[in-house]
């Protein structure tokens, strides 16, 4: 049974809206998923200057439940989820014994007891399995609804102005990394106000059964802003500009927190013994052996994933993420580098198809939004 | 149905003869498969190319492909607008968006690439 659960591909709530438009459809960790309905530079250009409306329902919906569901997430992720105020969300990893990132992740805290763990669709499973193991022993319950659950994501400028009237919950009380329980469109939802983009906008967590009522009120709600929906290769472009790993590429089992530029997220000072913290306290103490930067390019190529990177004649590291750059309007990367190169300002090159092209180390995010 | 006055290969090039020198670029076809287009890869001037062999790259946000010559010769042109303007390939793609332009070395070649109901069979198949 489990293994025809993952052979399957599954279709989301919202698969025959993304057909009904002509959205290009590609498989994306074990889902059938919307690339790019218009195209991705104008997706890419929507939730810039206006805003996008995304169909995340392939996303991993983990409620962990009980008078020790904060003391168990503790114990199996990095962060710690205790420090949370309810209504407030931070971002983790979960990582493996040898501090090895399993998947990152956002976790909400909904109520003293209760707690939602977002996270990737390829990996829901793994963390599902990982997150019943390590909270054996704790007075914790993990209720996995990631296939009873659909997410939309308004993202973009004009967010407030499409799901404010839509929503009883007072969104200029929603604080960036909060959320809160209500109703969208009539709708119970969860209303966060996290993203993947680097824009304001709010991630709608509802019941698959009223996916569809959702979406097409967004939808319209959203004609007079010029909402558009946005595909995963939007998506993608857009993280990278807003300086956001993605696991599979920028982070995998073989890389840890430190090494990602994201030591900020283990929490050493916590009192809990936690899978990984040897391992990611020695990282701590002797420094990562390769360092997350960011890249762009300054000769003509785009750097693109698996691209050798060279100081001079020195191989020193590989690129992880890379695309043409709608904003900048040139390409941009991530690489992982030796840290000596990881200096802002420093010039490298990157292989390309045999030409060594230049690129320049910068700081973390290329794109940050308006005031 | 595609333009009727060229010829084209089954990698998705085509091909516009004029005398003893051609034009090439990528079908809307290809340009539509690959989404917006964001850069392209042109060989020098003087260079000379076999048939079917690879003269460049073309690049969209998500994906690389090679671009496969469908005549041989010496390429005299190339389009200096498509590094501004790589979106050219997709808005005018057997226009503006043209790619090279090659002296034939051997004008008889065409007569062995798809003509244009043939190519349409090809997409349609697709």
């Amino acid at each position: 049974m489990t293994d025809q659960a993952e052979a399957t591909t599954h279709e989301t709530p919202l698969h025959d809206r993304h057909v009904a438009v002509g959205a290009r459809l590609i498989e994306f960790g074990g889902w059938l998923m919307p690339v790019q309905y218009s195209g991705i530079l104008d997706e890419h250009r929507a939730v810039r200057e206006r805003a996008g409306l995304f169909d995340l329902s392939h996303m991993g919906e983990l409620f962990v439940e009980g008078p020790e569901a904060g003391k168990g997430l503790a114990a199996a992720l990095v962060s710690n989820p205790p420090a949370l105020a309810v209504g407030r969300a931070h971002y983790s990893m979960i990582c493996a014994e040898d501090g090895g990132i399993i998947d990152d992740l956002i976790v909400y805290r909904l109520a003293e007891e209760r707690f939602l763990v977002v996270a990737n669709a390829s990996n829901a499973h793994i963390v599902s399995d990982a997150l019943v193991e390590r909270l054996h022993g704790f007075k914790a319950v993990l209720d996995d609804r990631s296939l009873a659950m659909a997410l939309c994501a308004v993202q973009g400028p004009r967010s407030v102005d499409i799901v404010g009237p839509l929503t009883d919950v007072d969104l200029s009380a929603l604080r960036y990394y909060a959320i809160a329980e209500g109703h969208v469109a009539g709708i119970q939802a969860l209303v966060a106000r996290t993203g993947y983009t680097g824009e304001d906008g709010f991630e709608i967590f509802v019941e698959n059964a009223r996916a569809k009522e959702l979406w097409d009120a967004l939808i319209d709600a959203g004609k007079p802003h010029g909402l558009a929906p946005v595909g995963l290769g939007a998506r993608d472009t857009l993280r990278l500009e807003a300086g956001m790993p993605l696991y599979g590429n920028d982070l995998d089992r073989t890389t840890n927190p430190f090494e990602a530029g994201l030591g900020r997220v283990v929490k050493l000072d916590k009192p809990d013994a936690f899978v990984g913290r040897a391992a990611l306290e020695k990282v701590a103490r002797d420094g990562p052996a390769r360092k997350l930067v960011g890249l762009t390019m300054e000769g003509r190529g785009i750097a693109r994933h698996g691209h050798p990177v060279f100081n001079g004649e020195r191989a020193t590291g590989t690129v992880t993420s890379g695309t043409h750059s709608p904003s900048l309007g040139r390409p941009i990367a991530m690489a992982y580098v030796a840290p000596p190169d990881a200096e802002s300002g420093t010039i490298l090159d990157v292989e390309i198809r045999e030409q060594r092209v230049p690129a320049r180390v910068v700081d973390l995010p290329f794109y940050k939004r308006p005031a | 149905m595609v333009p009727p006055e060229l010829r084209y290969t089954k990698d998705h090039e085509w091909v516009r003869v004029d005398g003893d020198e051609a034009t090439v670029g990528i079908t809307e076809y290809a340009a539509s498969q690959l989404g917006d287009i964001v850069f392209v890869e042109l060989p020098d001037t003087g260079k000379s190319l076999a048939q079917f062999a690879t003269f460049g790259v073309v690049e969209s946000v998500k994906a690389v492909s090679d671009l496969f010559a469908p005549v041989s010769g010496e390429i005299v042109a190339t389009n200096d607008a498509l590094t501004a303007s790589p979106e050219l390939v997709n808005g005018e793609p057997y226009g503006d968006g043209w790619m090279i332009r090659v002296r034939l070395a051997n004008p008889v070649e065409t007569d062995g690439l798809l003509d244009a109901a043939a190519y349409d069979e090809l997409i349609k198949e697709g």
